[in-house]
């Protein structure tokens, strides 16, 4: 009985959540997300022994759904973007999406033991583009700023960059895609995304 | 030395004859030449910096790691007050001066952080932002041998930083180099996992880094508040 309430309590818990999301202002979405996941890493033992795979499906799970990863990939493509055909921009946001996460896995498994500080945001409830400040603390060090921007959809507050120490993930993807198109085309860059995240994936 | 040296530019003299006819970024007219260096350097951490800083990392402990870190990051806090002073920030510099104080005494010449926890926050200076605060522009991006990312203007910057650093006057001096050699071996220990994160999310490693690193003193100049380049 005990393991059933649990059971139908975890899916009220579930639908509830994208409710919640689309209704929570965005630092609070910020904050939100990152203490739940950092907490289930901090858990999770498959995870703190270097388990990559369940740290790619947790953020998948958490993070995921809060970011726009077309909206990335049009910014790093620039004004290769209108070039591309549909197909061709859904499996360039494919393996650009599969890029980004396992980077942001290895950030994340690197920085998950420090004290994160969240700043209050600083825009007008009537805005629609917000950049979310979150700070982690390190003793010794220069506290990590993570800048989080961030656009109001019908789905709630989607991330289109971040920003680490204040280098922009997004812009930082620029060259490297304008220099491979130019080289090898649009299918080439797709293709060297491929091949890096089979390489990647291989080596776990 | 001269061995080093010697090899270094056949490195360079090769790189630059096979990278030409390609469209060069503006930031970055001597791509050819710093390709070589970075290829050198490269080539110098994957067989003697990275096995070394890992080796390190594997026979301390992190809480003695970390210690080391906090020693040398408590003498560099002297010239951190300096440049925030000579980029007229007083009130930071007072507070970097004052962390040092803290730090160096209370902190057991400066092993414990204990200003950090009081709430006297750790800065990023160097003379490379205090140039650029002062309107200097970065100049052409620049690759240094063994200190890798840099431009004309951040690498007038760190011979200015290695000139007055404190660590400079130690001596005996087999006593100093000790302490040079243990601070970077540290230093490189600490961007073990930033090593591997840039391997796993860069097409081309250079460029990554490259474009990485003039953001990133872009942003430190602004002292994080740089005014955002729109994208679109």
């Amino acid at each position: 009985m005990r393991a059933f309430m649990k059971i139908f309590l975890l899916s009220l818990a579930a639908l509830a959540v994208p409710a919640a999301a689309q209704d929570l202002a965005p630092d609070a979405l910020v904050k939100n997300v990152t203490l739940e996941v950092v907490d289930l890493i901090a858990k999770d033992k498959e995870i703190k022994a270097g388990g990559r795979a369940k740290l790619v499906s947790v953020i998948e799970a958490k993070v995921l759904p809060h970011f726009n990863f077309t909206a990335m990939s049009a910014l790093a493509m620039g004004q290769n973007w209108n070039k591309s055909s549909p197909e061709q921009k859904k499996r360039l946001t494919g393996e650009f999406r599969t890029l980004l996460v396992r980077t942001y896995a290895s950030a994340l498994a690197a920085y998950s033991e420090q004290r994160f500080d969240f700043r209050p945001l600083r825009a007008k409830a009537t805005d629609t583009d917000v950049t979310v400040n979150v700070r982690v603390l390190q003793s010794g060090t220069q506290p990590v700023t993570l800048d989080y921007s961030m656009e109001k959809t019908a789905n709630g507050w989607k991330v289109y960059d971040v920003m680490v120490g204040g280098v922009s993930l997004v812009a930082n993807y620029r060259t490297e895609f304008a220099n491979t198109v130019r080289a090898s085309g649009i299918d080439g860059l797709i293709k060297d995304l491929q091949t890096k995240n089979r390489s990647q994936a291989e080596k776990k | 030395m001269r061995q080093v040296l010697a090899a270094m530019l056949l490195v360079l003299a090769s790189a630059c004859a096979t990278t030409s006819g390609d469209e060069l970024d503006p930031r970055d007219p001597w791509e050819g030449f710093n390709r070589g260096v970075f290829r050198f350097n490269d080539t110098f951490d994957e067989y003697l910096a990275k096995p070394v800083a890992t080796a390190y990392r594997k026979a301390l402990h992190q809480e003695i790691r970390s210690r080391v870190g906090n020693f040398f990051a408590n003498v560099q806090d002297i010239f951190i007050g300096v440049n925030n002073f000579l980029q007229g920030k007083f009130e930071d510099g007072v507070n970097d001066w004052a962390r040092f104080a803290f730090n160096s005494t209370f902190g057991l010449l400066g092993i414990h952080d204990v200003a950090s926890e009081w709430g006297l926050e750790k800065h990023n200076e160097d003379f490379g932002q205090t140039f650029g605060r002062w309107g200097a522009p970065p100049g052409p991006y620049l690759v240094l041998p063994f200190l890798s990312s840099s431009t004309v203007r951040d690498g007038l910057g760190t011979a200015v930083d290695y000139a007055v650093a404190p660590l400079g006057e130690v001596r005996p001096i087999n006593l100093r180099n000790s302490l040079y050699g243990i601070y970077l071996v540290n230093t490189r220990s600490e961007l073990l996992e930033a090593g591997r994160i840039l391997e796993e999310a860069a097409l081309d490693k250079y460029v990554f880094q490259r474009d990485a690193y003039l953001q990133r003193r872009r942003s430190l100049i602004y002292d994080g508040r740089a005014p955002r380049e729109k994208l679109e």
